[in-house]
């Protein structure tokens, strides 16, 4: 059976490691939170002007002035800190955030991201996408392997715009863990979902890549 | 000195409004936006406007208000997502909109305000950011120039403030109001509480009363919140 949503960011937060500071995107990847092993500790950054982020809030202490880049309602640890958009993308730009986790539409395997927009259909604009992966130390992408239609979201080369090149260091999909490397070496396939075969995967798969897994 | 104070949004705008201007607010999302200086603006029937925001507010609050009234001709954002007609005008081509990295824009007004006219940075490089842009090779990797971004107006919102102009803001509600300040030609702040001169902790004021020109304690905050969530109170605390 391919992973569902939480298996796949359960397998994502594996790769947090004690004292990582981390920023999660919005949407699927947010789900990563609920899954941090027990023993490691990580710090949440919220580009929005947050570092520390705590849980969603018990029901009657929202306060609309704590929100993370979702625009959700969150609530503060004791160990938080704020700061303004200029600070939290110097902490990005500059190589300060550990790993960031990011949903998208495709992944190539040169390692190029899109994420932002689908010409003359839909557009949500980039937000802090493009300069996360330009800044932090590991990108990872958590996404679905295979559009609705059936098409594969890994590709030989992404026809989406980009909002990155060469910037995805892993990929994990509802079929299997990938190695992308920024593309600096072959795709590799290192990890199967329960019960997903090398067959199915090569049949849902776009781009090339390479296994050791049988 | 004259009084920075003012008594109501309608009055902290006079004079300072024209059709074509380029207004910078703050917020983002919903969270630290302008909410009365938005309304007076939209009351005005100011047009043309090229605004510089993170986002475009929702339908029907924030700066949507603006969106749906025919206000707006271009905006400099970096997300829509929650925004209908945003999407639609701009899909339509009725809408000019700059998409600009959170960061890049971030940044860009923060070297408008600190009198830096460019910066290179490695955001967008590749991407149709980067198109018609300057590029240069720091140290064996390529880089994008981005300028500077100033407007006509910052409209921004605090959570305190004083006849100095002193704002301290609270948390995330802070975003990009503190650059924005220092990016406007004028910078109108709004707060929550306008507080006596002296009050405020010194060591915590955020941005410095030079910036800010024209002050206001808004009548009225709804602080809407955009997406409600909670959890219940039986549930143990998890990070």
């Amino acid at each position: 059976m391919p992973w569902t949503r939480d298996d796949m960011t359960a397998r994502a937060a594996r790769e947090l490691k004690d004292g990582f500071y981390v920023n999660l995107g919005i949407g699927i990847p947010t789900l990563v939170a609920n899954h941090i092993p027990p023993g490691v500790q990580v710090t949440l950054q919220s580009e929005n002007g947050m570092l520390g982020m705590g849980p969603y809030p018990f029901e009657g202490e929202e306060d609309p002035d704590l929100v993370n880049a979702g625009k959700m309602t969150i609530s503060e640890l004791d160990s938080s800190s704020y700061f303004n958009s200029a600070e939290s993308f110097a902490m990005i730009r500059g190589g300060h955030i550990d790993l960031s986790v990011l949903g998208a539409m495709q992944v190539a395997a040169n390692g190029d991201l899109a994420n932002w927009m689908v010409p003359g259909k839909m557009v949500k604009g980039m937000g802090g996408a493009m300069d996360l992966v330009a800044g932090v130390k590991r990108v990872i992408v958590v996404m679905e392997h295979c559009e609705k239609s059936g098409r594969s979201k890994l590709v030989r080369e992404c026809t989406l715009p980009l909002t990155g090149k060469g910037v995805v260091d892993l990929l994990i999909t509802d079929l299997g863990v990938f190695e992308i490397n920024r593309g600096r070496s072959s795709v590799r396939l290192v990890e199967l979902a329960p019960g997903v075969t090398l067959e199915e995967v090569r049949a849902r798969t776009e781009a090339d890549f390479v296994t050791d897994l049988a | 000195m004259a009084t920075k104070i003012q008594s109501d949004a309608t009055s902290a705008l006079a004079g300072l409004l024209f059709d074509g201007m380029t207004v910078m607010a703050g917020g983002f999302g919903l969270c630290g936006i302008p909410e009365n200086l938005i309304l007076a603006i939209r009351e005005s029937g100011v047009k043309d406007l090229t605004v510089v925001s993170n986002n475009c507010g929702v339908d029907g609050f924030g700066l949507g208000l603006l969106l749906e009234n025919g206000q707006i001709r271009k905006m400099i954002s970096s997300y829509v997502g929650e925004n209908e007609l945003f999407e639609r005008l701009y899909i339509e081509g009725r809408l000019e909109v700059e998409f600009t990295p959170q960061g890049t824009l971030a940044e860009r007004i923060r070297a408008g305000g600190a009198g830096i006219p460019a910066f290179f940075t490695r955001t967008g490089v590749g991407t149709v950011v980067a198109e018609g842009k300057e590029t240069r090779e720091f140290d064996g990797e390529t880089f994008l120039m981005e300028r500077a971004l100033k407007a006509d107006l910052s409209i921004v919102k605090a959570w305190k403030g004083d006849a100095e102009g002193n704002l301290i803001y609270r948390k995330t509600a802070r975003n990009f109001n503190p650059m924005m300040a220092t990016a406007g030609r004028v910078c109108v702040a709004e707060v929550e509480s306008l507080v006596p001169t002296g009050t405020l902790d010194k060591d915590m004021i955020h941005t410095p009363g030079v910036y800010v020109h024209r002050i206001l304690k808004g009548p009225a905050y709804e602080r809407r919140i955009e997406r409600l969530t909670t959890r219940p109170r039986t549930e143990k605390a998890s990070a």
